[in-house]
């Protein structure tokens, strides 16, 4: 009862029609209709306190980082390392020197597996993932596995699409060098449980690598508590910037790892006999940063704290719920992925109607989803189809964009005699 | 109703080779075949044509899975192509393409699309305009013997 009562209360201190005021892009006509913006796991849009520390950046304190005495490079280099610090707190690391700026998810888990995971993995070792992952998760470890002659050990999911846990203790075995999983699913929205993945690999001193780009736009996430030795996340997944992401990994770790990429920045002293590598994290970020874009991630991580995360999963749970019960009325909708805890999308399929038709009539009512594989095709084999059209909530949605959704896929099945 | 954009393109000849695709089968004894694959949407079909030794497509036929717009696409090309010389179907082919990629106005200038011309709506939507030349792409391979295809 307290629970529910504390929801209601959240919920409405979610003032929407406010929040949609901060992002410019939700004000647009599409195809003559409002945009109903309805694709935020594949990359979410930025409001205007982002666009405009990036503004304020370019128009002010441009320069480079880490390197001159001037007063804008001084400035610059605050800017940046203050982002770091935002991000570090909203992880809960605890150090500055476990946050480490990339390109993207995808560019961290690479550094992963260049850096740590290339030098332990031998021949006939194992990589353990799971059927869920995005293939940002899946490729880098097939190609060093494929160097290496080792093996990529895959956790099974059930038909709710949630992984498999019963047999866990087997697939962590005395080879395998990693176990890499996704926090929240991006193809079907299922919030894994991760904490205790990662206590099962532990209790065999098997580290791991969480893909979080889908989870800080929606979860708290307190990366001590997890457990985790590594999590990546993706700035534009979070409201932020595209070119951004951040690698967390435990300084244990880090400071056994060899440098990613090489240059400028990442180093002490260089000699053409002897090269110093820098301290952490600098060590891992060579050459000129996305410095604009990891000012832009930390005025996002401001944004998000300023409606707060608990506020933000209540009202977008809200969300799901609805969409889940509206869309579930029609007969002709089967969802894929209906795990028991679900982050705000809906994965689905309509039964003779292939979803890219779906995608591109809803387009023409001015309503955004991604019809595709989502980059995740082992689940798609999983579930036997090609495809699926997914609908993925922000806090800045509306039930009455959900309608629209629901009017649109009722128009789809008319046409298309489904 | 629908979107002008949607409408347009989701005519009901489209829908009705959507439902019912003509010649939508495994050609026995076939000259010549080609798988086509457009790895974005997941679209996948095989085309199968039979030439004969004057070089004309004496039978044409698919087989696949995809989208609509793909699958009525490779029905009505099947039906275009049967009974015409190669010649002619590789003009068909380069005409279709330059129509749906919108270099050609069917409207305006000369060409032999007939009822093909119900896919120039493709060419206001980008994301589709591989769905609409996939089958086309396919039986191009085939006839220049390649085995496969794919529009990446």
């Amino acid at each position: 009862m307290i629970q529910t009562t504390e929801a209601v209360r959240n919920t409405a201190s979610l003032n929407v029609d406010r929040i949609r005021e901060d992002f410019p892009v939700l004000g647009r006509m599409i195809n003559g209709m409002p945009l109903a913006y309805l694709d935020n796991a594949a990359s979410s849009q930025s409001p205007r306190q982002v666009i405009d520390a990036v503004k304020r950046y370019h128009e002010f304190h441009h320069s480079n980082v880490h390197r001159g005495v001037h007063t804008l490079s001084q400035e610059a280099t605050g800017l940046y390392e203050e982002a770091r610090e935002k991000i570090r707190a909203f992880l809960n690391a605890s150090s500055l020197k476990e946050i480490i700026f990339t390109s993207g998810t995808t560019d961290a888990v690479n550094l992963v597996a260049s850096s740590f995971v290339e030098e332990r993995l031998n021949e006939g070792d194992e990589i353990l993932i799971t059927h869920l992952e995005h293939h940002s998760n899946i490729v880098p470890w097939h190609i060093l596995c494929e160097r290496k002659k080792a093996k990529l050990r895959v956790l099974p999911i059930n038909d709710r699409g949630e992984i498999i846990l019963d047999n866990l203790d087997d697939y962590l075995t005395s080879r395998t060098r990693i176990v890499g999983v996704n926090h929240i699913s991006n193809a079907l929205g299922t919030i894994n449980p991760v904490k205790q993945i990662v206590e099962a690999a532990h209790r065999k001193n098997i580290p791991v690598i969480v893909d979080g780009a889908q989870a800080t736009p929606h979860e708290i996430v307190d990366v001590q508590d997890l457990g985790c030795d590594f999590y990546a996340i993706s700035g534009h997944k979070m409201y932020g910037p595209t070119g951004i992401g951040v690698l967390y990994g435990r300084q244990e770790l880090l400071e056994q790892m060899r440098p990613y990429r090489s240059g400028g920045d990442m180093i002490l002293s260089v000699s053409f006999d002897k090269v110093v590598y820098n301290e952490l994290p600098y060590r891992f970020e060579a050459g000129t940063p996305p410095i604009a874009q990891a000012i832009g991630l930390g005025a996002a991580a401001d944004y998000i704290n300023s409606i707060g995360k608990e506020t933000i999963r209540n009202y977008e749970n809200m969300l799901l719920e609805y969409a889940t019960r509206k869309l579930g009325e029609i007969p002709q909708v089967r969802f894929i992925g209906t795990a028991k805890q679900k982050a705000s999308l809906v994965s689905f399929v309509i039964d003779g109607v292939h979803p890219h038709d779906v995608g591109t009539i809803l387009d023409g009512e001015g309503i955004a989803v991604r019809t595709g594989h989502h980059c995740a095709q082992p689940v798609m084999e999983r579930f036997s189809i090609p495809a699926t059209t997914r609908a993925s909530f922000a806090f800045y949605n509306t039930t009455g964009e959900i309608d629209r959704l629901v009017a649109g896929v009722r128009k789809v099945i008319e046409v298309f005699d489904a | 109703m629908l979107n002008t954009h949607t409408k347009n393109l989701y005519q009901d000849v489209i829908l009705d080779h959507n439902k019912k695709p003509r010649n939508y089968r495994v050609l026995e004894g076939h000259s010549h075949m080609a798988h086509g694959d457009n790895p974005l949407c997941g679209d996948k079909l095989d085309v199968y044509l039979t030439v004969d030794e004057n070089n004309v497509v004496v039978d044409v036929s698919f087989m696949g899975d995809g989208c609509a717009i793909s699958k009525a696409s490779a029905s009505m090309m099947t039906t275009m192509v049967k009974g015409k010389p190669i010649g002619e179907v590789e003009t068909l082919f380069h005409e279709f393409h330059k129509m749906s990629t919108g270099k050609l106005d069917p409207d305006a200038e000369p060409n032999h699309l007939g009822r093909l011309k119900i896919f120039a709506g493709v060419r206001d939507l980008p994301a589709r305009v591989k769905c609409a030349t996939l089958a086309w792409h396919t039986l191009d391979a085939a006839l220049k013997g390649e085995r496969k295809v794919s529009t990446e």
